[in-house]
């Protein structure tokens, strides 16, 4: 996972790894619905303690997962490539409506100019194309100062904030 | 109309400076050419044949004459001193270079226009009745909700890739579709319920393209401040479940009818039981404060028909049609509205210098509070003219080619830019209209025959609206020749109470040098058959499809 950004810093890369769903759980494991959805039980303990992520493919809608969403500690979105809109609602919908707290990554498909989107939708962790300059990146966080629509980090459209 | 605050400044300002950094990294070789698209469709500029096309949004139709001097301004310097209106209400430039767009959009920023989400897969322009605003029949104003609509729709954050464009119209007139809203992946019609409470009927899964469909209703009627978190219901059921394998079926009408309304229905409920009555709601507030915007202006008192019409049209029988045709009553008494046309003869459909544009200024500033529309049918309009005023409006419109009378007949096409710019279209368009024009130039003729719409697509993406043209002229491709294929019968219901209708296909296509032969074998057969009053579209309705075809084809074996 080289070019990560977390919270709007370059870190390069972390712990988290996708494994296959035949391979053995990890620390840091990022799993696949499926998975999930078959061992739920037995993948309590790693969910408990924080080191079980999940991946989600483009068109696996959030509400599969649903409030589910909580055992993880990172749930990774795909972008098979970034025309595919689909995780945007998935990620508004997983913060908004089943309450995900934990970190929501953006990954596959995500360039530069995606990013200030993605992080209204309730991303905060990217995982850059490998050639994506982040130094470029980090810019487009700060596109727009203030947006018509309400979103996961200002919940009230500017309707109701306009002076 | 709606004027900026300070947040829609900065808003678009900030829009500017961020595609005039993707245009340097891509122009730097920082931006791959297949990553660099999608960012420039959705600032409205495409590859064409020749050049980029830049195509500027006019929300709503709604101009006032400072935008339209700083389009003339556009089209001089940065084009080849012209522009052309398209069947979407907005404005297109077809010569520009892709380094200069970033200064246009600068230039066009400081008169509070842009070239937002013009195209891309994304939620486009919407677009509303060019007489909004100035006419009796309308059951409220449409633009303070188009402008609602346009915020709401600028920027989301959640719909910047959908599976395909989404286009919304927004109708106010009772019985009438005003702005082909039939048409339209969302239409909108703003209707009042039994209590007299305003709201919406909406429609879903309309459009024109490889498909044409008329659009379904999926709610009857949406409480007024319950218009945004429908749309985002509607919206997200799509761009979750649109398909996104084959952009010939991503459209929502593929969606629509591959689930059935129903179940569509219940999804959308479903969906917006869950927002409806969160932050995303509208607030009286709000709609108060857009509709402010649009308050009526200051008329003065006037009569209708002052003496100085009245001596007028009786001594000039041209000034007379062109009253006939191309000015319809307004609400307030005195006043009238005011089409120029962009049909001369010679001229493609639409396509207007910037002499004219400046000219159009100059007289909407003088005759009509500033202010003026573009129109679907690629016609521009002067909302307020004062009636006593219209034979010096006439008088110095038509000095500047811009006074056909010929709003509504057959010469007053759609047509799209065809194969003369477009790399889509599979056949040009502009030379078939312009045939039309030089062989149907008799105005006796054109307003004995009477209203008609004849509409022209170079290719099946239909922007020239062909499906729904009493008369619609498709450009086709046969190994490598242009041919275009007739059909009959269409409609897009902008004047009755129709539902909107797509025409049905004659037959074989014909070579372009043929069409206005046809064209008119169509309208010799019409003319022949028709009874007192009948217009081209019921004689057509009567007499049958098998009649018109046995016509033009002969008898069938």
């Amino acid at each position: 996972m080289a070019r990560l950004i977390k919270q709007q810093q370059v870190v390069g890369s972390d712990d988290w790894q996708i494994i296959e769903d035949d391979a053995a759980v990890v620390d840091y494991a990022v799993i696949s619905l499926t998975r999930w959805q078959a061992e739920r039980s037995a993948l309590a303990a790693h969910a408990e303690a924080g080191k079980l992520g999940l991946f989600l493919n483009s068109d696996e809608t959030a509400d599969l997962i649903g409030d589910d969403a909580s055992a993880f500690a990172l749930i990774a979105i795909d972008f098979p490539k970034f025309t595919d809109g689909r995780g945007y609602t998935a990620a508004r919908l997983l913060r908004e409506r089943h309450g995900y707290q934990g970190e929501l990554r953006a990954m596959g498909d995500v360039l530069i100019d995606q990013l200030f989107a993605m992080q209204r939708c309730g991303f905060d962790s990217f995982s850059l194309r490998d050639d994506q300059d982040t130094e470029e990146a980090l810019k487009a966080f700060s596109t727009f100062t203030r947006c018509y629509q309400t979103d996961v980090r200002e919940p009230r459209p500017l309707f109701r904030r306009r002076a | 109309m709606y004027v900026y605050d300070e947040y829609d400044q900065q808003l678009l300002n900030e829009r500017v400076a961020q595609f005039s950094g993707q245009v340097a990294r891509y122009l730097d070789g920082k931006i791959p050419e297949e990553d660099f698209l999608p960012l420039r469709l959705q600032n409205g500029i495409y590859v064409q044949r020749y050049a980029p096309m830049l195509r500027v949004a006019v929300p709503y139709g709604a101009l006032n004459a400072t935008q339209m001097r700083a389009l003339a301004r556009v089209a001089r310097e940065y084009d080849k001193g012209y522009a052309h209106f398209s069947t979407r209400q907005n404005v297109q430039f077809n010569w520009p270079a892709l380094e200069e767009c970033p200064q246009i959009l600068a230039d066009l920023a400081d008169v509070q226009m842009h070239a937002v989400q013009t195209s891309g897969n994304c939620i486009r322009n919407t677009t509303t009745d060019e007489y909004a605003g100035v006419i009796a029949e309308e059951i409220t104003d449409p633009r303070p909700y188009c402008e609602i609509i346009r915020q709401w729709s600028t920027f989301h954050p959640e719909f910047a890739f959908l599976p395909r464009k989404f286009k919304i119209a927004v109708n106010a007139v009772p019985g009438a579709d005003r702005a082909a809203i039939q048409i339209h992946d969302i239409g909108v019609n703003i209707v009042r319920n039994e209590a007299g409470e305003l709201g919406y009927r909406i429609l879903v899964g309309g459009g024109l393209g490889r498909t044409p469909v008329i659009g379904t209703e999926i709610r009857a009627f949406l409480p007024e401040e319950d218009l945004l978190t429908y749309l985002d219901a509607v919206i997200r059921v799509y761009n979750q479940f649109g398909r996104r394998d084959n952009k010939y079926k991503a459209r929502i009408k593929i969606l629509t009818k591959a689930l059935g309304i129903d179940r569509m229905r219940e999804l959308v409920e479903a969906e917006w039981e869950r927002i409806r009555d969160g932050e995303g709601k509208l607030t009286r507030a709000e709609l108060d404060r857009v509709k402010k915007h649009f308050s009526e202006p200051a008329y003065k008192d006037l009569q209708d028909e002052p003496a100085e019409l009245t001596s007028a049209r009786s001594e000039n029988p041209a000034f007379a049609r062109w009253l006939q045709r191309n000015v319809r009553a307004h609400k307030k008494s005195g006043y009238a509205v005011v089409t120029l046309t962009l049909k001369q003869k010679g001229t493609p459909p639409g396509d207007i210098t910037a002499e004219q544009m400046d000219q159009v200024a100059d007289l909407a500033e003088q005759y009509s509070l500033g202010e003026l529309r573009s129109t679907h049918q690629q016609n521009l309009v002067l909302p307020d003219v004062e009636q006593a005023q219209l034979f010096a409006l006439w008088q110095a419109a038509k000095a500047n080619g811009l006074a056909t009378p010929t709003l509504g007949l057959l010469t007053d096409m759609i047509c799209c830019p065809g194969g003369d710019f477009c790399a889509l279209a599979n056949a040009k368009s502009i030379p078939v209209a312009e045939a039309i024009q030089v062989r149907f130039d008799d105005l006796d003729y054109l307003h004995d025959l009477g209203e008609i719409d004849l509409n022209i697509s170079g290719c099946m993406n239909a922007c020239g609206h062909h499906h729904v043209g009493n008369i619609g002229v498709l450009g086709v491709d046969k190994k490598g020749e242009e041919f275009y294929q007739i059909s009959l019968g269409g409609s897009s219901a902008g004047n009755n109470t129709d539902e909107a209708a797509l025409g049905k296909i004659l037959g074989p296509s014909f070579a372009r040098e043929r069409m206005a032969d046809v064209i008119q074998t169509i309208l010799d057969f019409y003319v022949d058959k028709r009874i007192a009053g009948e217009s081209f579209l019921e004689a057509y309705r009567r007499l049958g499809h098998a009649a018109f075809k046995e016509a033009v084809y002969g008898p069938a074996d």
